[in-house]
């Protein structure tokens, strides 16, 4: 077995380290690697998803304005409402506590997966918490479609401004 | 008046950064003592500079002085005492004045604390303190600065925030602060280290005091943040593998890395190389943090005082000041003496595999963060990389790293006894494996994973009393010289085995509480009542509650367990009338070493017959979770408090806290 190491002891030293490195190093990319193909959620927006038709039960975030209208709060916790963007919309199905300013006519980004027949079920649905914040991956797909509003469109709720954290509310 | 003080003392305290960096730099070129000892009264000038500004700011925080942009952005006249405080450091102008006072803070304490380090090495790191000093300062001072005036100042603030408004998070932004911005020092020490060309024992044990402080503050700061996501947010999580979050994570990985190089190199002269990249990489990854959380250029759940073009400055400087750092270390770290041969099988090995997985973790958790820049840089795709990523990266290198971490302690330097390890971890393995094996047999739902963590955590404990046993000889050698022999412990030992523990009890609360918590979410009238985890919850009446600056709807919840009553919960939905907002008070009901988590959601339903969505959860062991991160930071302070580092440490704290 001797034989086979290194005469030198720093050689030798360098050998046992790389034997040490190699296998945590491959363990780690492997993993890396899996995780990057099969954990990553893409994001889209109502006419983006319809182009990219993700399989029903895949993850995704889903962003867009909340159609004013749309938006039926069961008292059993159930909400529906429709996301839509200018060309596409999607009907959202979602259980429990909405975001505090989930207002209709906003900015919201669902993370869930679109069902067999079409309907998003979500997960979680976040919402400006502040009214200059927005979503960025939301801010730049509207933007590119036009339907940006600016930073400072008015929310209902007046215009009593909140400081710059924007937090996520929603539910887990 | 104030503002302009704390504003001309900003600018004055920038001048004296600068004198600080060069002074200190001509003394050491000119081996000049005197120039040096004048760079260092410049590092406690600048600090006092800082000092003054801070304290102007909070001054006109308490004061309501709502002429200051800043305090108008961010305060309002009925919030509390405590919160007008911490809106000193709840915005991006506080919070980077926050950052330079740790700063300053560090740099005066290094320069007066480091009395009994070689010349030349003190005046190098004082000079590279000063350089950190003047860029953050001249950033504060020309891109950010707190203490602008408004021409037209507001009758009234526009508010923190609420739910920033709590206790945990008031402390939270000054323990992390300290500790991102005490890696400065250790950053300091390693550009040091490289222009002497000497890493030595002697480096190592100067290099320690500082990283132990700063980790231990950091793990504070995380534990701080992750109990408010806890307990503020409503949703029952405490870690979301958020961006923000990785920020403050990967130094802490880094800098847990570092001690356990540092002690290879104090040893055993042996990794100095490796120790300096580590040191230099620990404050890149705070100014990494610093950038990723304020530039926007990451979607966090805590986005915090967002500006991309500040954030472009933010870059600029961490490319400067870490690329020049790393730039040094190429250049010089061939140079460095080689140092003692080790077996395969030793302490020193067994540190260097927990250096190699705790470097491959924090790859994973960086990449993980950044990869959806880098994927949008490349195909122009948004996308998100979530908790199962990291599920799937990060947690099988560490539970490779907790598996070996017992064995670490025990082995010898140089050369380790394997075989006699084992023997004395033999009794832990059992203890772990029954755990795992009465968790899965007993607790239901049934989960291996889960059980496997169970024993995981376990093996982790019982392996520091195994490890305490051995250097007490217990049951081997008489009672009385076990107790002698524990008494005699030094204090570094009792912080290793305490941050040992404090890791083996987190892994049991994490493991625990994330398998068997139960969740219950129903619309309730009052008079209604819902189950979860074993505890009946009856909502006994629904009523509203004025505060010092919100409006709540406040419900009384009675929590029964078989017909017994447990507790009466009073959780709140609270409305900020300032900003505008919403949030949920949670009420939670401690049972031993577990949570019962109520939460009070919206009311639905018509007007004459209102429901309200109640949320419950039953979190098992979640107390765990932050009592055991609370032992490990208990350790380092324990271990600082060694007495070749005693009179170290009780000044450098005090600076710190500033």
């Amino acid at each position: 077995m001797t034989g086979f190491l290194p005469k030198s002891r720093k050689a030798r030293r360098r050998l046992y380290l790389i034997a040490a490195i190699a296998p945590v190093l491959a363990l780690a990319a492997g993993l890396t690697l899996w995780g990057l193909r099969d954990s990553i959620s893409f994001f889209y927006t109502p006419s983006q998803a319809a182009a990219a038709k993700p399989p029903a039960g895949r993850s995704i975030q889903l962003g867009g304005l909340v159609k004013p209208g749309s938006v039926h709060k069961s008292p059993d916790g159930r909400v529906e409402f429709v996301v839509s963007d200018s060309t596409a919309s999607d009907k959202v199905v979602y259980q429990g506590d909405l975001p505090d300013l989930f207002r209709e006519g906003q900015g919201i980004v669902a993370t869930g997966a679109y069902r067999d027949d079409g309907v998003f079920q979500a997960k979680q649905v976040l919402a400006k918490h502040d009214e200059r914040y927005m979503p960025r991956d939301l801010e730049k797909a509207l933007k590119a479609q036009g339907e940006w509003r600016g930073d400072g469109a008015t929310p209902s709720y007046g215009k009593a401004a909140a400081p710059r954290t924007g937090d996520q509310s929603g539910d887990l | 008046m104030t503002a302009e003080i704390g504003a001309f003392a900003l600018a004055l305290a920038l001048a004296f950064s600068m004198a600080q960096a060069g002074l200190s730099a001509a003394g050491r070129w000119r081996r000049s003592a005197a120039l040096a000892a004048a760079g260092e009264g410049a590092s406690l000038v600048a600090f006092l500079g800082v000092a003054v500004a801070f304290a102007a700011l909070m001054a006109a925080f308490v004061t309501s002085d709502f002429s200051v942009a800043n305090v108008a952005a961010n305060s309002h006249t009925e919030k509390p005492l405590l919160y007008r405080v911490a809106g000193t450091w709840g915005s991006h102008e506080g919070s980077m004045l926050l950052w330079c006072l740790a700063l300053t803070g560090f740099g005066a304490a290094v320069a007066w604390l480091g009395r009994d380090l070689p010349a030349g090495l003190r005046a190098v790191t004082v000079a590279t303190q000063g350089v950190l000093g003047t860029v953050f300062l001249a950033y504060t001072v020309f891109a950010s600065n707190p203490l602008a005036r408004l021409a037209q100042p507001p009758v009234e603030g526009r508010s923190l925030n609420p739910l920033l408004q709590d206790p945990a998070l008031a402390f939270h932004p000054p323990f992390l602060y300290a500790g991102y911005v005490g890696f400065s020092v250790v950053f300091s020490f390693a550009v040091a280290a490289l222009v002497e060309g000497r890493v030595d024992a002697a480096w190592a044990r100067w290099v320690r005091p500082w990283t132990l402080a700063a980790w231990s503050f950091l793990t504070i700061g995380i534990t701080l943040g992750a109990f408010w996501a806890y307990y503020e947010l409503g949703w029952g999580g405490w870690w979301f593998w958020d961006p923000v979050e990785n920020a403050s994570f990967m130094p802490w990985l880094v800098a847990a890395a570092l001690l356990h190089s540092a002690i290879v190199t104090e040893k055993r002269g042996a990794l100095a190389g490796w120790t300096v990249f580590l040191a230099l990489a620990a404050f890149t990854f705070s100014m990494l943090g610093a950038f990723l959380v304020r530039s926007g250029v990451l979607t966090s759940v805590h986005a915090f005082a967002v500006d991309p073009t500040r954030g472009v400055l933010l870059l600029i400087i961490l490319g400067v000041t870490a690329g020049s750092g790393f730039a040094l270390f190429a250049w010089r770290a061939p140079t460095f003496a080689r140092g003692g041969v080790f077996a395969p099988v030793s302490r020193e090995s067994a540190l260097v595999l927990n250096n190699v997985l705790l470097a491959a973790a924090t790859a994973t958790v960086l990449l993980g963060t950044l990869f959806p820049l880098i994927r949008e840089a490349a195909t122009g795709e948004s996308i998100s990389v979530g908790p199962p990523y990291f599920n799937l990266t990060f947690t099988p290198l560490m539970a490779a790293l907790l598996i070996l971490l017992p064995a670490g302690p025990l082995l010898g330097w140089k050369r380790g006894d394997a075989l006699g390890v084992m023997q004395r971890l033999g009794l832990a393995a059992i203890l772990a494996l029954l755990v795992g094996a009465l968790a899965f047999g007993l607790i239901s739902p049934r989960h291996a994973w889960g059980s496997a963590g169970l024993a995981l955590g376990m093996w982790l404990i019982a392996g520091v009393f195994a490890e305490l046993a051995e250097r007490t000889r217990a049951f081997r050698a008489p009672g009385a010289e076990s107790w002698r022999r524990l008494t005699g412990l030094p204090r570094g030992a009792w912080g290793m085995t305490l941050a040992h523990l404090g890791l083996g009890v987190f892994v049991l609360g994490a493991c625990f509480e994330t398998t068997w918590k139960a969740e219950a979410a129903e619309a309730l009238p009052v008079g209604g009542g819902l189950d979860v985890g074993g505890y009946h919850l009856l909502v006994e009446r629904i009523g509203g509650v004025d505060g010092p600056n919100y409006e709540a709807e406040r419900a009384l919840i009675r929590v029964t367990r078989g017909g017994r009553e447990i507790c009466t919960a009073q959780p709140e939905r609270r409305f900020y009338p300032a900003g505008g907002q919403t949030t949920s008070e949670v009420s939670i009901c401690t049972r031993g070493l577990s949570h019962l988590y109520i939460v009070l959601g919206e009311r639905r339903g018509p007007a004459d017959a209102p429901v309200w969505l109640v949320r419950a959860y039953w979190n098992p062991l979640a107390l765990l979770i932050f009592l055991g991160p609370a032992i490990m930071a208990l350790g380092g302070a324990v271990s600082l408090s060694d007495r070749r580092l005693r009179l170290a440490v009780g000044r450098k704290r005090r600076e710190a806290q500033g």
